[in-house]
């Protein structure tokens, strides 16, 4: 056991897969010497070698469509895109090709490889370094989407989706990269995908989130018996843990940082509306960033959930 | 400050029967006439495919379809100079690179019917499903390419777009990556003058396609498409040398697509008859035939012969393509991921499908 950041359990995880499945290869844009640009893969190259961890010509289209290559072959790529908006290059190999290749195949083939890719506000970056497109991802068959929020989780997480069959994006939060220090285990473990953690239990209120604003969602549940949820993965989400959550407390609050329309959490609020509306004592709320394109660094705090809106929702549905 | 030359190129034109059915005397050795026989069987076999799929569609038998007709050449030359183990992946107009593979016919008149099985690519094989977006495949290749140089296979991948594919970034992106990874891949460009209306002058400025190749740090070449023994030779060489280390080379086989774009498409809109009739003359089985012809190798009975245990064979496959049995319904979730998801099982359940 030992105190580790989130960069450091993801790069705990790769190191460990690497070791135990020599299919498992690195791929991406600075991920070698450099070890990338949030520093994930730093160690890796002096430890497995250029063969395995291996930086790649700067193009990401590139980079999942011979990914895709890869994976149908047998090798288990993990492909570094180093800002979840550069994915946007790669959006339809993944759409039109990542996602489909076992049922176009009906079998034959799939493509069973990792997207790692930091998302989010977090960094104060130029424009497209900060977006939180996980409801793309997930409106589309066939792709798991996996989002950490914590050192554990981040480490268990990224060990099973390595070892997924399927296509997995593993959204990392920029935000909290190096922002939480926790204790992590040495060694081999899992946390499973499909099944959401009650990040904290509670009465009264269910509060549902993911990834960096899980904590901001949980900081602004002070002086509330909310039970949080951290839904940790988004495709496919655990429906029950949040039915039986809202069947505890009739109330729902979604958090999120992606735009509310169309988001992931009208997917969580749809759900409750069709199993579980007899048990609401209140509206669903979402939290959610604005309509907008996502700001760069001196509007940031107006377009996230901020703790005071948070609350306001809490209240809100208190008061029912 | 001198101005220097500090890169020059060479673009190769590669043909060794020509439309008369003359051969080159120093080229024709590298291909046997065993061979030639069997490019000129092939694409028999081929054609009858195409045409008996053309004549389903007209009847309702099967949905849109993309002809092979006078691309045979560029398609059964190059699949034949593949291995059995090397991979390959085709694009939707690729019928001829299936058949000359022994891809069971039965199975694409299925696919063709709307059947997503008939791309289940038996064990013996290894083609990927065709792709539909056009070009954007050509990474997949270069990434099995690449995945087999990682694991000391000694293999090649192989795959096959047009002149509208090579347009896309998806191709250089494809390319690229194989010329940095020295990727044991042979790209096959179809150029076969027309992305359903826009000409090949408008996909590229660029003399040829093969030329492409150099900015990706490897060599291209340009060949006779309806010359079968030009494909299959410059095929051969490039997956010689995509297994000995040599890396990826790109070869366009400028052909001409004789039919429309496919089904749904009326080619008299946009391209004169007499620009395909000049074609026509140069379609691939002619030059094959007279060939033979000369070397005392072909009759019209002989012709008649394969032609005829050609069209016994499609019909074969028709026959079992249509007693195939509907898929189950419950397909079109099942292979969405590796297991169903809770939510596919309770939709599975609300559909009334087994699991």
């Amino acid at each position: 056991m030992g105190k580790l950041n989130i960069v450091g359990a993801i790069n705990s995880a790769l190191s460990e897969e690497m070791e135990r499945d020599r299919d498992v290869i690195v791929i991406g844009e600075d991920v070698g010497r450099d070890g990338g640009v949030f520093r994930v893969t730093e160690g890796l190259l002096a430890k497995f070698g250029p063969e395995r961890i291996i930086d790649t010509p700067l193009s990401e289209l590139g980079i999942i469509g011979a990914a895709i290559g890869l994976a149908a072959y047998g090798m288990k790529p993990v492909a570094e895109i180093q800002f979840m908006g550069f994915l946007y290059a790669g959006l339809e190999q993944v759409f039109s090709h990542a996602v489909r290749i076992r049922s176009r195949s009906r079998g034959r083939f799939s493509v069973p490889m990792v997207i790692r890719t930091p998302y989010g506000i977090g960094i104060k970056p130029p424009e497209l370094h900060s977006e939180s497109s996980e409801a793309l991802f997930c409106h589309m068959p066939g792709i798991k989407v996996v989002v950490p929020s914590t050192p554990y989780n981040a480490k268990g997480l990224l060990k099973s989706a390595i070892r997924d069959p399927d296509t997995v994006l593993f959204m990392e939060p920029s935000r909290l990269y190096r922002s939480i220090k926790a204790d992590v285990p040495d060694g081999d473990y899992t946390v499973p995908l499909g099944r959401a953690s009650i990040h904290q239990e509670g009465r009264d209120l269910t509060v549902v989130s993911w990834g960096t604003m899980l904590h901001r969602a949980s900081e602004a549940a002070e002086g509330f018996d909310a039970e949080i949820i951290d839904l940790m993965t988004l495709k496919p989400f655990d429906e029950e843990a949040v039915l039986t959550s809202v069947k505890k407390t009739g109330r729902l609050v979604i958090v999120h940082e992606a735009p509310r329309i169309a988001g992931f959490g009208a997917e969580v609020a749809a759900l409750v509306a069709e199993e579980a509306i007899e048990y609401l004592k209140a509206p669903v709320l979402r939290v959610a960033g604005l309509e907008a394109v996502v700001p760069m660094a001196r509007l940031e705090d107006y377009y996230m959930p901020s703790l005071e809106r948070i609350r306001k929702a809490y209240e809100k549905v208190m008061r029912y | 400050m001198p101005v220097n030359i500090i890169e020059k190129i060479e673009v190769k034109y590669l043909q060794i029967i020509n439309e008369k059915g003359e051969a080159d005397p120093n080229l024709i050795p590298s291909v046997s006439d065993d061979e030639i026989t069997r490019f000129f069987e092939t694409i028999i076999l081929a054609r009858a495919f195409n045409q008996r799929a053309l004549s389903l569609q007209r009847e309702g038998r099967i949905g849109t379809y993309a002809s092979i007709l006078g691309q045979e050449a560029s398609q059964v030359g190059s699949a034949l100079a593949f291995s059995v183990e090397d991979w390959l992946f085709p694009s939707f107009r690729e019928s001829g690179v299936l058949v000359a593979k022994g891809y069971p016919m039965w199975m694409l008149y299925r696919y063709w019917a709307g059947d997503e099985r008939g791309m289940k690519c038996p064990e013996n094989l290894n083609i990927f499903p065709m792709s539909v977006p056009v070009g954007t495949h050509v990474p997949h290749a270069t990434g099995a390419a690449w995945a087999m140089k990682l694991k000391g296979h000694r293999k090649a991948a192989g795959v096959y777009f047009g002149d509208g594919g090579s347009s896309k970034g998806d191709f250089h992106e494809g390319l690229n990556f194989a010329g940095v990874f020295k990727a044991p891949v042979v790209f096959l460009c179809q150029n076969n003058q027309w992305a359903i209306s826009v000409p090949r002058s408008l996909q590229t400025a660029a003399k040829t396609i093969a030329q492409k190749a150099y900015a990706h740090g490897f060599e291209g070449i340009q060949v006779d498409g309806n010359d079968a023994a030009a494909v299959y030779k410059a095929t051969k060489d490039a997956v010689e040398k995509a297994k000995n280390g040599g890396g990826p080379t790109l070869i366009e086989c400028f052909t001409y697509r004789l039919d429309d774009h496919t089904t749904a498409d009326d080619a008299s809109r946009y391209r004169a008859k007499e620009e395909v009739e000049a074609w026509r003359a140069k379609e691939p089985l002619v030059r094959l035939r007279l060939y033979l012809e000369k070397k005392g190798k072909w009759t019209k009975e002989y012709e008649e012969g394969v032609t005829k245990k050609a069209q016994e064979s499609v019909d074969a496959e028709i026959k079992k393509a249509e007693a195939y049995p509907p898929p189950d319904p419950a397909d079109l979730i099942r292979y969405t991921y590796a297991e169903l998801t809770p939510r596919q099982k309770k939709e599975m359940k609300e559909s009334g499908w087994g699991s």
